[in-house]
């Protein structure tokens, strides 16, 4: 076992000092910037847009002075709730033009048009636009018919930071966020040391490291430097973000403790991280093992990307559902169990259930690695023209399945 | 399933012994069968054309890949991959990491099998020295040639001072100096009591180096034992030339002797060559010429497996030069 790990050393602190010193790292240090800089621009855009869409318009062909109150409640109750609340009004006077032939006139841009009284007023539309607006219209029509008699009661209001409620709601908000977090390192990590696995057989490296360390040794090397790379981009990014918060003060908005407190949260979300990409990293080293070429490598992590999906919407949808059957089942499925024991982590206060999670992960990840290195030593060192001649027609996947080449 | 002993002491008469071996590719048997006995200290060649089932046998030595059926021990233990600290091995398809310098990748393969990163830096320059490379310690694999690639690997081989050195193919992709330099290293092995086992499809190399050979084709051993009983299994083959035509002499010379004039080419008789000479002295056959050759490996495998093997071993590998 000391061996074993010996070896584990040896390769993975040559992967380790190879990758830190390539180009590949600069660009996985920047690459939270892509994101951040994409989403940023998209919300600065949708924000624009947003503010470019004027409300719906109704047109109003009620008599004038029906039309005059309804437009005084309409600015009395916008102050109070909000002006997208309730849509423009566009006065018309009575018209003798048939509705319709209002609302297909596309000068008028109507969405609907109001006919009759403050008493019996007639929505007349499309039935999305009346079924989303016939409150508001009935609001406004009652507001206009009362005027002052309907007056709002003034509301007195007193600030705190936070609510049970609220405090609920944010602490699964920030459940949801380390989970898209983790997530996503984890396929990037994932995809990086299955791409590291396929070069070093294309290098033709690989026949060296089988035959001098146990493969078991290869494989949890390359997975573990990979870790050590992901953190030390973590500490970077940490260390740049803590920065940017130094600076910003208390314009950066306060998230609710999380049920095992803020020090506990962080630790689990780190070994839930490393734990969520040694599962993944193992199968996809596995998968990188048995693959000869990037095109062999698309064909076989493709479903293996889309099931992983999978597990991390169980793992977002379950966030709200602790202790509910299908939370518990995503919590034990050593897939999605990372994800859903960040999301227990931050509302629930038991931590043993942390202990018993992150020690199936460590055993099904170590399950794994021994499942790819028997099916590497079964199927991939095939050599000879002997092996050839009875392979140049078909390949097997994992030596079970057969597939052209 | 054949057993072998395991003790220590057989590990001082046999570096690599093989008992059955069977590898089987969907299949299709690789290997069927395979026995083999590597003396400790010996010079070992491993012969027989491309597809034979030699990379495959090694890979079993080494513990890379598991025989389907069979026993192996390597250098004492039935667990190849426990003895790795003693061996070094050169797979047939070389490759390094290409933006490693030439001496830390020396220093690296060490390090697999042991030996500690910083005396690998140091053995490594020395190494390098030792081969004229000394001013490509510091560079990156891909700024050197692959002559000089292929001999850093080999460097990386021997670093740890292994008391097993297993070439797969090592003359494969060699120009005629470092085919020769690489001969050199492996009687330098020898010397030092070293077990150097290769393979190759080229049976001059094994003629030149080896004390033993096993002849593999057809993923079967037809042939293990030493170089020279090979030989043997075929008689010396005699050319004389007369300047009599006829005469009692005659008698002693096989029927079967092919003539071309006055020369005449036959097997020495089981009688041996001194009886011939008495006959062709006193026979006054007139011998202007006469010699007795010993049979080549060549013609020996040719014997050992036949004539389509030898034809077979002739063909270039992939990507080799003919």
């Amino acid at each position: 076992m000391i061996e074993m790990i010996k070896s584990a050393y040896v390769i993975g602190r040559r992967d380790f000092t190879a990758i830190i010193f390539s180009k590949a790292f600069l660009f996985f240090l920047l690459g939270p910037m892509f994101p951040l800089f994409v989403g940023g621009a998209a919300g600065a855009l949708g924000g624009e847009v947003a503010r470019d869409i004027a409300n719906p318009v109704v047109g109003v062909t009620m008599s004038a002075d029906n039309g005059r109150a309804l437009m005084a409640a309409r600015a009395a109750l916008a102050e109070q709730m909000g002006e997208r609340r309730f849509p423009e009004l566009k006065l018309l006077g009575p018209s003798k033009d048939n509705p319709e032939t209002l609302l297909k006139n596309t000068k008028n841009g109507l969405i609907a048009v109001l006919e009759g009284t403050l008493e019996k007023p007639k929505l007349i539309g499309t039935a999305g636009h009346v079924d989303a607006w016939k409150g508001e219209i009935a609001l406004l029509a009652t507001y206009a018919r009362n005027g002052d008699a309907m007056k709002l009661a003034p509301v007195e209001t007193q600030l705190v930071v936070q609510s049970a409620g609220n405090s609920k709601q944010q602490q699964l908000l920030t459940a949801q966020s380390a989970q898209v977090l983790v997530f996503m390192l984890t396929m990037l990590l994932a995809g990086m040391v299955m791409s590291n696995m396929v070069e070093e057989k294309a290098n033709k490296i690989i026949e060296i490291l089988a035959a001098a360390v146990p493969m078991d040794a290869v494989f949890i090397g390359k997975l573990f430097a990979m870790l050590a790379m992901a953190f030390l981009g973590i500490i970077v990014w940490a260390s740049v973000g803590f920065g940017l918060v130094a600076l910003a003060g208390s314009a950066i908005p306060s998230f609710p403790t999380p049920a095992v407190g803020w020090p506990m949260f962080i630790t689990l979300c780190i070994v839930y991280f490393a734990m969520a990409y040694l599962v993944l990293g193992s199968l996809f080293i596995g998968i990188g093992a048995q693959a000869a070429t990037v095109r062999e490598v698309q064909t076989l992590s493709m479903p293996v990307t889309m099931l992983q999906l999978i597990n991390f919407f169980l793992g977002i949808y379950t966030v709200a559902k602790i202790n509910q059957p299908i939370e518990t089942f995503a919590a034990i499925f050593p897939f999605s169990s990372p994800f859903a024991m960040i999301a227990r982590a931050a509302q629930d206060p038991t931590l043993w259930h942390h202990g018993v999670a992150i020690l199936g992960q460590g055993m099904f990840a170590l399950l794994i690695v021994r499942i790819g290195v028997y099916l590497f030593r079964r199927n991939v060192m095939k050599s000879g023209s002997g092996g050839r001649v009875k392979d140049a027609g078909k390949r097997k996947l994992f030596g079970l399945v057969s597939f052209g080449r | 399933m054949s057993v072998l002993p395991t003790s220590r002491t057989n590990y001082h008469m046999h570096a690599i012994e093989a008992r059955g071996l069977v590898k089987i590719f969907d299949g299709f048997r690789a290997v069927d069968g395979i026995d083999l006995n590597v003396p400790a200290g010996s010079i070992y060649g491993v012969l027989g054309p491309n597809g034979a089932g030699k990379t495959t046998t090694l890979r079993m030595l080494l513990g890379i890949i598991d025989p389907d059926d069979g026993v192996r021990t390597l250098l004492g233990s039935d667990r190849p991959l426990s003895q790795s600290k003693l061996v070094g091995y050169l797979p047939e398809e070389r490759g390094l990491y290409q933006s490693m310098r030439a001496v830390d990748t020396i220093a690296f393969m060490g390090a697999l099998r042991g030996l500690p990163l910083k005396e690998g830096v140091a053995r490594g320059r020395v190494l390098l020295e030792e081969a004229g490379l000394g001013e490509a310690a510091d560079r990156q694999i891909k700024q050197l040639s692959k002559g000089m690639a292929q001999t850093v690997q080999l460097m990386g081989t021997i670093v740890h001072e292994p008391r097993l050195i297993v070439l797969d193919e090592p003359f494969s992709g060699l120009d005629a100096i470092n085919q020769g330099k690489l001969e050199r290293m492996i009687r330098a092995q020898a010397a030092k009591g070293v077990t150097v086992i290769f393979s190759t499809h080229v049976i001059a190399h094994a003629e030149r180096l080896c004390e033993r050979i096993a002849i593999i084709a057809k993923g079967r051993v037809s042939f293990d034992g030493l170089v020279s009983t090979a030989r043997d299994r075929l008689r010396p083959q005699v050319h004389l030339e007369t300047e009599a035509m006829y005469g009692p002499w005659r008698s002693a010379i096989p029927a079967d002797c092919k003539a071309e004039g006055n020369w005449w080419h036959f097997t020495l008789p089981e009688s041996g060559a001194e009886p011939l000479l008495k006959a062709l002295v006193e026979g006054k056959a007139g011998v202007r010429s006469l010699s007795i050759e010993r049979p080549g490996l060549h013609d020996a495998f040719v014997a050992i497996a036949g004539e389509d093997m030898a034809a077979l071993m002739d063909q270039p590998k992939d990507g080799e030069l003919a």
